[in-house]
């Protein structure tokens, strides 16, 4: 850790009207300065400044960004967290099909389809290149093919990035669906029998809402990875990213330029440049929040994962 | 030449024969079963269709497709035959407007069938969303819906006149019914300018909102990434499609009122010769820009393409795309470059199989798409991989088919099918006759 002397820090704090990242392990602080002067508490605090180095300052100069007890009224649901805007990376280089990812994807979004919203695929871009596992789910771009051909903005995109579905508006014409060309949406063809799971959660703090897509499913409408806007308000990682054993998934805040797997906690624009870092299908002009590193350097061999590799299933049934 | 009476005699709207009947109940009994399925399809959910989360569009879109392009029949029939003063489409302009005005409002129904939710019907206009190419859908159709009534109501004025007073005697609760319906026609210098001028207005007007209807239509499917969708080709590929199917449909409706209703004075084999023409003009259109649309594109084929492209020509849609092609479309073209295949019966068969095809030619456009998305199909049931409407999809949708049979069929009932007064009109009968 470096050593921060008086002055750099006032010039630190100067610059400190951007919003920080924390370096707690597993959250991801919501945190900006006051620029006026403030009684200094003697506790510090450590954060990570824009250059990348880790300061400590006084507690008092931190302010949560807003309150997250606070439930977002809908509109504030459709227009997101202000002044985030969040993005995912995926190390390929790291994937080994362990598919824990999956698994608590579909057990917190209590999924009830056939279709998981995170799947891993088994990639191969032709006879001769290699093989490697790919983790996705919806992509989240900045210019979603999918939203624009809603006719009643029941998928839209907030000022954060995330892209979510009202299922209390949508009318299940599945034009979204063939729109994505990351077939990332689901479809409810069949009222969810999400019943078991219905029974053991409190439904009086459940209000029917976006931003828990997955909670309930309904009949007829359209679902999806929804980047897990209820762990962003506990301050936590999504389900895929701290449930992974490898640290495939990085989460964060392209603004903070700063992203973390829950181990680690790095700057986006270096990791991208350092592991030369990618989107799908660039091609298509869809703008994905999605960053993917190219499966380089693997620890374990592409055939360690496909003992659990299933075609033809991404959502356990309870047999 | 016929004198006014017979001509009466022959084109006011007859009785249903008994085989009229039969077919008339066996309409009935195929909409009441497809009804019963779309109700179980409402209370179980979609999961009775075999449509799944990659085969996310089926039948009821590809016979929504299907319904939409044989409504062109009207732009054509009507709209253009009338702007190139081609008068031997007389006998033939009311039942195109017939099989327009049946296949819109079927068109309308259809769609909504394929929405999961159709209790939030509403929300498409309430939270509607300009850029989104169901909502130019929105507006188009019911748009289309008014036209195609107006075009053919319209001119149906002075005939209603005219059946009112036929039927004054005999059936004196139609006559009134047709009464009402004639808007209190009678013929006046005033009244036929203001007819004359709204149907003018109303025969321009169909032309470009077909056009549109045609187009909008191939933008369902042309503002998606999809490869076999995404297509600049598209808007012409579809309005060609429709030229054809609409054709089609109207030869084959033309061919059986003809023959039940004993018409054959008045559509002669001229017409049915003109009709041919017209038909292999439309197939040799559509067949350049199936060649644009599937030709070229094998010559730069991007994988996708080419996946796409050889599951069409030898893969597992070929035989159903070549069958479509050379019976729906190449064989039809070198039947009716001879005089004698643009006869009336085997003008009734290839239009038979020109429909046909028309409407599984919709199937191939729209189901071996979805099943090449961009990644893999990974992670879901084997069956999903592949699609053939299942038994609940298949009642439904021959439900809407026989829908459309039905309004026609009952259209042609209660309505004379070859305009009364313009064909008195056109033989000098009027004059003499109905001005005492």
């Amino acid at each position: 850790m470096k050593e921060q002397d008086n002055n750099s820090r006032r010039n630190f704090l100067k610059k400190g009207g951007l919003a920080l990242g924390a370096l707690s392990a597993t959250a991801i602080a919501l945190a900006s300065f006051q620029k006026e002067a403030v009684e200094e508490t003697g506790e510090k605090v450590k954060l990570l400044s824009p250059e990348g180095d880790i300061v400590e300052i006084d507690k008092a100069y931190v302010k949560s960004a807003h309150d997250l007890n606070l439930p977002l009224d809908s509109k504030k649901i459709r227009e997101g967290i202000p002044n985030r805007k969040f993005v995912m990376v995926i190390d390929l280089a790291r994937c080994k099909n362990a598919l824990k990812c999956v698994s608590a994807c579909n057990k917190n979004h209590y999924i009830a389809g056939k279709n998981a919203w995170l799947k891993v695929y088994k990639m191969q871009e032709s006879k001769d290149t290699a093989p490697y596992w790919m983790p996705s789910a919806c992509q989240h771009c900045d210019q979603p093919a999918c939203v624009t051909v809603c006719p009643v903005d029941a998928t839209f995109k907030r000022r954060d990035g995330i892209v979510l579905i009202d299922n209390e508006r949508c009318i299940g014409c599945r034009f979204c669906m063939a729109a994505c060309p990351y077939s990332a949406r689901v479809f409810n063809w069949e009222e969810p029998d999400q019943g078991e799971i219905m029974m053991n959660i409190d439904m009086n703090h459940v209000v029917p809402s976006p931003e828990h897509a997955g909670l309930p499913s309904v009949k007829g409408t359209v679902d999806k990875c929804d980047f897990c806007p209820h762990q962003i308000d506990k301050g936590e990682l999504p389900h895929c990213v701290s449930a992974c054993p490898n640290g495939v998934f990085y989460f964060g805040d392209k603004y903070e330029d700063t992203v973390t797997n829950g181990d680690e906690t790095v700057r986006l624009s270096k990791i991208l440049e350092d592991k030369a870092g990618y989107r799908l299908m660039e091609g298509l002009n869809t703008q994905p929040s999605v960053y993917y590193l190219p499966p380089k350097n693997r620890s374990d061999d592409f055939k360690d994962g496909l003992d659990k590799y299933n075609e033809f299933q991404s959502v356990e049934k309870p047999t | 030449m016929k004198n006014y009476d017979t001509l009466l005699k022959d084109l006011t709207p007859k009785k249903f024969t008994k085989f009229g009947v039969i077919w008339t109940s066996f309409l009935l009994v195929i909409i009441i079963i497809g009804i019963i399925a779309y109700i179980d399809q409402i209370i179980k959910g979609q999961v009775v269709t075999n449509m799944r989360d990659y085969a996310l569009w089926g039948i009821y879109i590809s016979n929504f497709v299907f319904f939409v392009a044989t409504s062109f029949v009207g732009s054509i029939i009507v709209a253009v035959l009338r702007l190139t003063k081609n008068e031997w489409r007389t006998p033939l302009v009311r039942i195109a407007e017939i099989i327009t005005l049946a296949s819109i409002v079927m068109a309308g129904i259809t769609i909504m069938i394929d929405m999961a939710r159709p209790d939030r019907l509403l929300n498409l206009f309430i939270h509607a969303r300009i850029q989104s190419p169901i909502t130019w859908d929105v507006i188009i159709i019911p748009t289309t819906i008014v036209i195609s009534f107006l075009l053919l109501y319209f001119p149906l004025l002075p005939d209603f006149a005219i059946l009112k007073d036929f039927f004054k005697k005999k059936k004196p609760k139609l006559s009134k019914l047709y009464g009402k319906l004639s808007l209190n026609w009678k013929g006046t210098k005033k009244q036929k300018a203001i007819q004359t001028k709204s149907i003018r207005i109303i025969a321009l007007m169909i032309i470009p909102i077909g056009l549109m209807l045609q187009t909008i239509d191939a933008w369902l499917f042309s503002t998606t990434y999809r490869i076999g969708w995404d297509s600049t080709n598209m808007g012409a590929y579809f309005i060609s499609g429709a030229f054809v199917a609409g054709v089609a449909a109207l030869i084959v409706v033309v061919y059986v009122v003809r023959r039940t209703n004993k018409l054959e004075k008045y559509i002669t084999n001229f017409q049915f010769d003109k009709l041919g023409k017209l038909l292999a003009l439309a197939c040799l259109v559509y067949l350049y820009f199936n060649m644009n649309e599937y030709l070229i594109p094998a010559y730069t084929p991007s994988i996708g393409e080419e996946i796409h492209l050889n599951t069409l020509f030898v893969g597992s849609y070929s035989y159903l795309f070549w069958m479509v092609t050379i019976g729906g479309l190449i064989l039809p073209i070198l039947f009716l470059l001879f005089k004698k295949g643009r006869k009336p019966l085997p003008m009734f068969v290839i239009g038979l199989v020109v429909v046909i095809g028309s409407w599984w030619k919709r199937y191939i456009i729209i189901t071996p798409t979805l099943l090449h998305p961009f990644l893999p199909i990974q992670g879901v049931p084997e069956s999903w991989h592949h699609y053939f409407p299942s038994l609940h999809e298949w009642l439904i949708t021959i439900a809407t088919l026989a829908m459309a049979l039905l309004i026609i069929t009952l259209l042609v009932r209660y309505l004379p099918v070859i305009p009364i007064q313009r064909t008195a009109e056109e033989n000098d009968l009027l004059e003499t006759n109905i001005k005492h």
